[in-house]
């Protein structure tokens, strides 16, 4: 029998209007990657957070190899081991990564921080579990995978020998889960243990050793891994049956509704990223762009939304030129944005829930009256969303950062699909939502194209895009380098095509004219 | 949960003059006094009699504009720094206004001194507000720098094309129309209060219940989450420091039409702008906030005259209380510290 080496017993927290986790218990074992599961807003989060000393308890005890411990502040935390990595990381940018990693107990010469030793600690440390880092290199100039690395060699460094990791794979590519996966492979190896949230089955079932889950603040069952289903984990989840992929019937696309041709456009440094991208989308249909991150798919949404401009080429809506209109204009011609980045780009985070979901249309009548905005209506509006997109949160007057990161999304999705856009613009439409969520979004989306919207779906998740989609276009190095159809194509055709290798129709296009 | 929010946000403030005040009585207990009479005579003096309230009063007006001043810009994410040279060229453009314009009623001639003197704060804070929309320069940069341009350039006019008759560089005294009511002939408190207090009202009104204020709030928030929701930054922001610059400027109107009737030539900064961030900062930002905020340091600054006089305790002993309550406030850990008042937790989500 492994030794267990935290254990939660009968954890309570209640927030203002809401019981976040009610009489937890939770056994985490030496060596175990222990992957925890829930609908968002079910408390894991806040469990953790309880575990890493950021909240308190209200009752219930921690036990760590057996013994009482009162963990008041994240540093309780880090002196009895425990680390933790957040979905949005705390690292300084203009720092490097060895000074991100030993900032708080640097290794000290003559009263001056050793510099050289830190870096051949953080590098010892880094070569000991495969986490690749560039010790020496700012970490705003690195990826989001590489971020994540030292946020995980930090905690390393600090001694962790409990790892809490909240969903790290909801911002990593499918190349960058797979290196996670085996980095934490090789930590449980060298004994540490794992507390792994995510919402994805696949990644539950491929890594974890046992599955806890979690259901509006209450534990509903630990099971072991290899004792399960993805089917039914989903079940204990939602507490019902949940369609894992989606039904779409056939459907003739009708008219053009955006036509991007020759675009152009340069990155933040002037570099041009977007290399004249060709593109369509019809009435009915979803159109999915496929690629790796980084090809030029964040200028291509933002020059499409109005947040960026272009340096040539155009864009067409129904024929009519937007080009480098502003993001009102663009949404007044019926465009609906969700942006990658929730909590930079599609949330105020200090703003309630409600101003939140009115964000985009506040200016226009019933929201605003004259120069006066009416709170009343913004209520109103608010309130019917919560409903209809089952946004769990205490009202509508709570700050929007008080809710879960699924939740947040929601209130994100909820604001653009009520807009009645004519295209919509999705970019990682279903981050950090669970199954049943995405169900509904994935539901919903299929409906709006049924109804002849337009819709173009960047996605780093191929399933999405390949469950959703009618054509798939993949971009590579800021151009569309083919376009397949979603029906006839397979994984494989896609994982070489966004690797850069041309195929599909346009492809074969090219090929035959140049 | 809004409940809780409002007690801490009184709470800080409130414990901060507290423990400026106890850490004052043992500066004044060094300087050989008693701290007891000291605060005495500083809270007789400046609400013990009819007079000292009204000289609070009259310290208070300003305060409440360039603190209202400071907070709105803040809203918006900018610091307005220049709260004193849009004073002073309120101060001028509301004396020109007064003196100048003849035969008009009373009532309206007064809205014209007061527009006069907000249009030319509201001018003057413009520019800096342009300059950083357009080219991001730092506001707090040209601000500051608006305010030596304001203070010299008044110099000129009241040496110059302003002058008055006589030896004395000062504008010619207003029209009786332009002057605002005083309360007693024998003192200096006036109807400029109201109008501070109503400017509060609407500070609020434009923040909390107009899209004018959902906007510029946005934008002092989170710029990118602004600009995605079809907020014009540039805009707002140009916006919210006209604003902000009308009520410096509109306080310096109530100072003509209430107080001195005139434009004196100022040889150095009144100090009534910079006073307006620490206002705005004891206040948090809140014009309900900045009322009291006000309140607090006209009384303090009333005070200190008394205590100087009766007491030979140095004005500066004030100036030091003051000066510790804003470090508090702004080192809330600290006061938290103290008293062990527990953070909510506001760790962000997701
Ligand atoms: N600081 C807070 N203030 C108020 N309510 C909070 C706070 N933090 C969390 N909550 C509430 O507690 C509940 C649980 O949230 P938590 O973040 O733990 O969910 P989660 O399981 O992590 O969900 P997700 O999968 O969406 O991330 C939610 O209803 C949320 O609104
Ligand atoms: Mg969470």
């Amino acid at each position: 029998m492994v030794e267990p080496v935290i254990q939660m017993k009968g954890i309570t927290k209640t927030f203002p209007g809401i019981k976040a986790n009610d009489d937890i218990d939770l056994t985490v074992l030496r060596g175990e990657i222990h992957a925890l599961l829930g609908e968002n807003g079910a408390g894991k989060t806040t469990l953790m957070n309880i575990l890493y000393g950021l909240y308190q308890q209200d009752s219930g005890e921690i036990f760590l190899k057996g013994k009482k411990v009162e963990i008041n502040n994240p540093n309780d935390a880090i002196n009895l081991g425990i680390g933790m990595v957040h979905q949005h990381f705390m690292l300084i940018e203009p720092f490097t990564v060895t000074e991100n990693i030993i900032l708080g107990s640097e290794p000290v010469k003559n009263g001056m921080i050793d510099i050289k030793k830190a870096e051949k600690q953080v590098e010892a440390l880094a070569k000991k579990y495969g986490l690749k880092v560039e010790p020496s290199a700012k970490v705003k100039d690195i990826s989001v995978g590489m971020q994540q690395r030292v946020e995980i060699l930090k905690a390393l460094y600090k001694g962790a020998d409990i790892l809490i990791l909240d969903e790290p794979t909801a911002v990593l590519t499918p190349q960058e889960v797979d290196e996670l996966i085996v980095i934490m492979d090789n930590l449980v190896e060298q004994g540490k243990s794992i507390v792994f949230i995510t919402h994805k089955l696949k990644e539950v079932m491929r890594v974890s050793h046992r599955v806890t889950v979690i259901r509006k603040g209450k534990v509903i069952d630990t099971l072991e891994t290899s004792q399960t289903t993805p089917q039914e984990l989903a079940e204990k989840m939602v507490g019902r049956k949940v369609l894992l992929r989606v039904e779409k019937k056939e459907k003739q696309p009708g008219r053009t509704i955006l036509k991007v041709e020759n675009l152009r456009a340069v990155d933040n440094r002037g570099v041009p990223v977007l290399k004249g991208i060709n593109l369509e989308v019809k009435e009915g249909e979803i159109l999915g762009i496929a690629g790796v991150d980084g090809n030029g798919q964040t200028e291509l949404v933002e020059t499409l939304t109005g947040l960026r401009r272009i340096s040539g080429g155009s864009i067409r809506m129904l024929g009519e030129d937007i080009n480098n209109l502003n993001p009102r204009e663009v949404f007044e011609k019926g465009v609906a944005h969700i942006p990658e980045d929730r909590q930079k780009r599609g949330l105020i985070l200090e703003y309630s829930v409600a101003e939140n979901l009115i964000l985009g249309r506040h200016y226009k009548s019933p929201i605003s009256k004259g120069i006066r905005i009416n709170h009343s209506s913004i209520r109103e509006t608010a309130k019917n969303l919560i409903k209809e997109y089952d946004i769990r949160t205490p009202g509508e007057k709570v700050m929007a950062k008080t809710l879960s990161g699924g939740n947040q999304q929601k209130v994100i999705i909820a604001r653009e699909f009520s807009k009645q856009p004519v295209l919509i613009v999705a970019a990682q439409p279903t981050r950090g939502l669970d199954v049943g969520a995405i169900e509904f979004v994935h539901k919903k989306l299929v409906k709006m194209r049924d109804e002849g919207k337009g819709i173009l779906l960047i996605s780093f998740e191929l399933d999405e895009i390949l469950s959703l989609s009618d054509r798939i276009a993949v971009i590579y190095e800021g151009e569309i380098i083919g376009e397949v159809d979603a029906k006839k194509t397979t994984e494989e055709e896609l994982g070489l095509m966004m690797a850069g290798h041309k195929g599909g129709i346009i492809g074969e296009e090219k090929k035959s004219v140049g | 949960m809004r409940k809780k929010n409002l007690l801490d946000e009184i709470l800080i403030p409130f414990l901060a003059v507290i423990t400026a005040l106890f850490i004052g009585a043992f500066v004044i207990l060094w300087s050989g006094q008693s701290p007891l009479f000291a605060y005495l005579v500083l809270f007789k003096g400046s609400l013990g009699s009819l007079r000292g309230i009204s000289e609070t009063i009259v310290n208070t007006t300003p305060l409440i504009f360039t603190g209202l001043a400071v907070a709105f810009a803040f809203r918006c994410g900018l610091f307005n720094i220049g709260g004193e040279g849009q004073y002073i060229v309120g101060l001028m453009a509301a004396a020109v206004a007064g003196f100048a314009i003849k035969g008009l009623p009373s009532f309206l001639h007064i809205m014209v001194v007061i527009a006069a003197g907000g249009l030319a704060g509201g001018l003057w804070a413009s520019i800096p507000g342009i300059l950083k929309a357009k080219l991001g320069v730092h506001e707090v940069i040209n601000t500051i720098m608006m305010n030596y341009i304001a203070l010299y350039t008044t110099h000129y006019l009241v040496n110059g094309p302003f002058k008055a008759e006589g030896p004395l560089p000062v504008t010619p005294r207003i029209q009786p129309t332009a002057e605002l009511y005083r309360f007693s002939p024998i003192m200096r408190a006036n109807t400029g209060i109201f109008i501070a207090l109503l400017c509060a009202v609407v500070a609020y009104y434009l923040l909390w219940e107009t899209t004018l204020g959902y906007e510029i709030r946005a934008v002092g928030l989170n710029q990118s989450a602004a600009e995605y929701g079809g907020i014009s930054v540039p805009k707002n922001m140009v916006l919210a420091m006209i604003i902000s610059g009308a009520f410096a400027g509109i306080a310096g109107s109530v100072q003509v039409a209430g107080v001195q009737h005139r434009f004196y030539d100022i040889f150095s900064f009144t100090g009534y702008g910079f006073d307006g961030i620490a206002v705005a900062l004891l206040g948090r930002n809140h014009p309900l906030g900045v009322v009291f905020a006000a309140l607090l340091f006209g009384i303090l600054a009333t005070g200190s005259m008394q205590m100087q006089s009766v007491a030979g305790i140095p004005k500066e002993v004030t100036g030091l209380i003051q000066f510790m309550i804003i470090i508090f406030v702004i080192a809330d850990e600290l006061i938290r510290y103290i008293y062990r008042v527990k953070k909510k937790e506001v760790v962000a989500n997701g």
